[in-house]
């Protein structure tokens, strides 16, 4: 038997510990990931030996797919519409509540509170308040004297108004790490531009956002590409808002997720559906590699 | 000290093993019962009534036992297709016959090892819609026709004493009932439901009324983009746009039309038999309800769609003859005369046995005569792709609809759309 040190003995232990997360990793996460990528060069059958080699054929479909297409530009704006507003407003709460004393605690709890419900919850409730002839919010608008808008029931109304429900959702995940990256600012350097009578602005454009940097790193790539509540991503919103006609009106909602899923799950035609998964995959990949690059850097004073 | 924990703990896995290894062992000795699963989605009235058959099963076969398990079902579709490649799946698995091409596609289910001729006996001519590749794949307890249900009360304060019978009588009737406050409907005349049973209404009833047809007799070309379609849809899409009879968007949810339906909120509505015990039990006593045929054009060409679910096997049920045998054996309860009688009664689906389905009076009964008397002429449309078959005709409606598109382009652009998923499928 051989006598280890109490050092060698701790850091083995530490070493188990970490390969039963690792092995859980590697089964439900990159293995299923390796076999998407095999599933996509396949046309799909339940016994395996039936399975019949298509080699690209599936990505070659995935050109001429009109419906795909427009999953992908409207994901495209998903992200377009919906990152910046939930950093530009994530940011901005943060820093009004920072700001303030009283009431600090209840105000997060007020902007985090959505985030905690269930995205099927949120997403029904608000279909009810939206709701053209019965919802709440178009009989205060004619009663404010404006029109009634369509909201989810127009193809030009909808996605926009998707991203809205998105966005109100998610902002108190980013107010929060926000709040958390502006108290970890010394005080210090706030109060040596104050001696030097820098103004507010001054003040925000050279101390805060270059010291908030990281934090702003991980609420870009989780406002992108995350699963579930990452722009790219979204389908739980966009499956519920519109029960009846899941992606429409007019496939003007519909995103990248929600194809894959009908392709995979209600058409069985699960190597199409790989394949689009790995263009996703990639296209994620790329851009988080592309933010992480451009807007890390090293901040020192 | 380290090693001697370690031993003990060896020492218990492997007694541990021994002790479950023998109990197995041990079962199988005794004749442990043979257990089949039994999956379908989760419908309150099918859950009950499926839970009262195996009751019954299960106490004529003591030798067998059926677990039931069900999905929501949005769920359903992803909860096979996950469960089925792993061996995890059922024996005996439901299934809308319109998924049956992808289904066998994609390997989920294996023929009945039942004769042919002998279901084209017994059952009604639509269950041919399981037939495929010159096997049957499934068996239903009832199947559904489609009927006008009406709210009697809403009818007669509207001045109705009868509920319509034409399209005529129908645009009056809705007209009447519909009402408005400011810019919002608060009652609709009719309640639209596209993505609902109003694709099916297109597609088998109104197209083939204004005498078209809407797929070829192979089930392989769109015939649709003709006179018909184009008036089949203008006809539709003109109860909202030029005779008021309601908005599409108007009820949220998913069974969108039935719940407005339900709540009062809408005079009349399109939908299937299986939605009688809904509706009887959402409605209660607040208001009288009656069901009347499809309306017509010319009395003389009646058309409906016909649908059901079916009771099919899996591999699993093939891995040994006794569980075959077991699973053949519910396949066939839960499809017998007997089990299409509770069904009838408990879900409204009608019976799928001919013997019941020429019952006299069956055809009588206020509320499901009309369904029954509309078996003879109900099409079941043989889709591929059924989300994407439905979907391509709720476009073509909100087409017109939301985005002013004239019927003749919408019906076109859906059409080809609908013949290249066609393509896409029997190409592959």
């Amino acid at each position: 038997m051989v006598r280890l040190t109490l050092s060698a003995r701790k850091a083995l232990w530490a070493y188990i510990f970490l390969a039963l997360p690792l092995l859980f990793f590697i089964g439900i996460r990159i293995i299923p990931t390796l076999q998407a990528f095999q599933m996509s060069l396949y046309d799909w059958h339940v016994q395996p030996e039936a399975r019949t080699f298509v080699g690209l054929g599936n990505y070659e479909r995935m050109l001429a797919d009109q419906r795909l297409h427009q999953a992908f530009r409207n994901t495209l704006w998903y992200g377009l519409l919906g990152v910046p507003a939930q950093l530009i407003l994530g940011l901005a709460f943060a820093l009004l509540l920072h700001s303030i004393r009283r009431f600090r605690g209840f105000f997060r709890a007020v902007f985090f509170a959505p985030y905690v419900a269930p995205a099927v919850a949120v997403s029904w409730v608000w279909s009810l308040l939206l709701s053209p002839h019965l919802g709440i919010v178009n009989q205060v608008l004619h009663w404010l004297g404006l029109p009634p808008q369509p909201f989810l029931t127009s193809p030009q109304q909808a996605l926009p108004t998707v991203t809205a429900v998105v966005v109100w959702q998610f902002v108190g995940f980013h107010i929060l790490l926000f709040l958390a990256g502006l108290e970890s600012i010394p005080r210090l350097y706030y109060e040596a531009a104050q001696i030097d009578g820098a103004s507010r602005w001054v003040t925000f454009r050279y101390i805060t956002l270059p010291l908030l940097n990281p934090t702003i790193v991980v609420s870009l790539v989780m406002a992108t590409a995350a699963p579930s509540i990452g722009m790219l991503q979204l389908f739980t919103h966009v499956m519920n808002l519109k029960f009846n006609d899941p992606g429409g009106p007019l496939g003007s909602t519909l995103t990248v997720v929600l194809y894959t899923y009908q392709r995979a799950f209600q058409a069985y035609d699960m190597g199409y559906a790989a394949a689009i998964v790995v263009v996703l995959f990639v296209i994620l990949l790329i851009i988080s590699l592309i933010q992480i690059r451009l807007t890390s850097r090293e901040v020192e004073y | 000290m380290v090693a001697c924990r370690t031993r003990s703990l060896v020492t218990v896995f492997l007694a541990l093993a021994l002790v479950w290894a023998l109990a197995g062992w041990a079962g199988a000795q005794s004749g442990e019962p043979i257990t089949i699963r039994y999956w379908q989605y989760y419908y309150e009235t099918k859950v009950k009534a499926i839970d009262q058959l195996i009751e019954q099963f299960e106490a004529e076969n003591p030798g067998i036992r059926v677990i039931h398990e069900t999905f929501p079902y949005e769920a359903y579709g992803a909860r096979v297709a996950a469960a089925v490649p792993a061996g995890q799946g059922p024996e005996v698995v439901n299934l809308f016959y319109g998924w049956l091409p992808a289904w066998v596609r994609a390997g989920y289910l294996e023929p009945l090892p039942i004769d042919a001729a002998e279901i084209e006996r017994e059952f009604v001519p639509m269950v041919r819609a399981a037939f495929m590749n010159g096997e049957y794949w499934g068996l239903p307890t009832g199947v559904r026709t489609l009927a006008l249900f009406y709210n009697k009360d809403l009818l007669n304060q509207a001045g109705f004493q009868e509920p319509p019978q034409t399209w005529d009588e129908f645009i009056a009737a809705g007209q009447a009932m519909a009402e408005r406050r400011g810019p919002f409907y608060t009652r609709l005349g009719f309640g639209f439901g596209p993505a609902g049973q109003d694709h099916h209404l297109i597609r088998e009833v109104l197209i083939r009324q204004f005498g078209g047809q809407p797929y070829d007799d192979e089930n392989r070309r769109v015939l649709y983009n003709s006179e018909a379609g184009v008036k089949a849809l203008e006809f539709y899409t003109d109860w909202q746009l030029k005779h008021g009879l309601g908005d599409v968007e108007f009820f949220p949810g998913r069974a969108d039309y039935r719940d407005g339906f339900i709540a009062g909120l809408i005079g009349m509505i399109i939908d299937g038999s299986f939605a009688i015990a809904t509706i009887r039990n959402g409605v209660g006593d607040q208001f009288a309800w009656g069901v009347t045929e499809l309306p017509v054009f010319d009395p003389n060409d009646r058309h409906n769609f016909g649908s059901f679910w079916m009771n099919g096997l899996t591999a699993r049920a093939f891995e040994d003859p006794a569980k075959l045998e077991a699973s053949l054996k519910f396949l066939r309860f839960i499809t017998s005369e007997e089990a299409m009688k509770l069904w009838l009664e408990q879900v409204g689906e009608l019976p799928a046995r001919l013997s019941l389905a020429d019952d006299p009076e069956l055809a009588e009964d206020p509320v499901y005569g009309p369904f029954i008397r509309s078996l003879p002429y109900s099409h079941a449309t043989f889709f591929v792709d059924e989300e994407g078959q439905r979907r391509v005709m709720v476009d073509a409606i909100n087409r017109v609809l939301l985005e002013g598109t004239d019927p003749a382009t919408s019906i076109r652009i859906a059409a080809e759309e609908e013949q290249r998923i066609l393509d896409q499928f029997w190409n592959r």
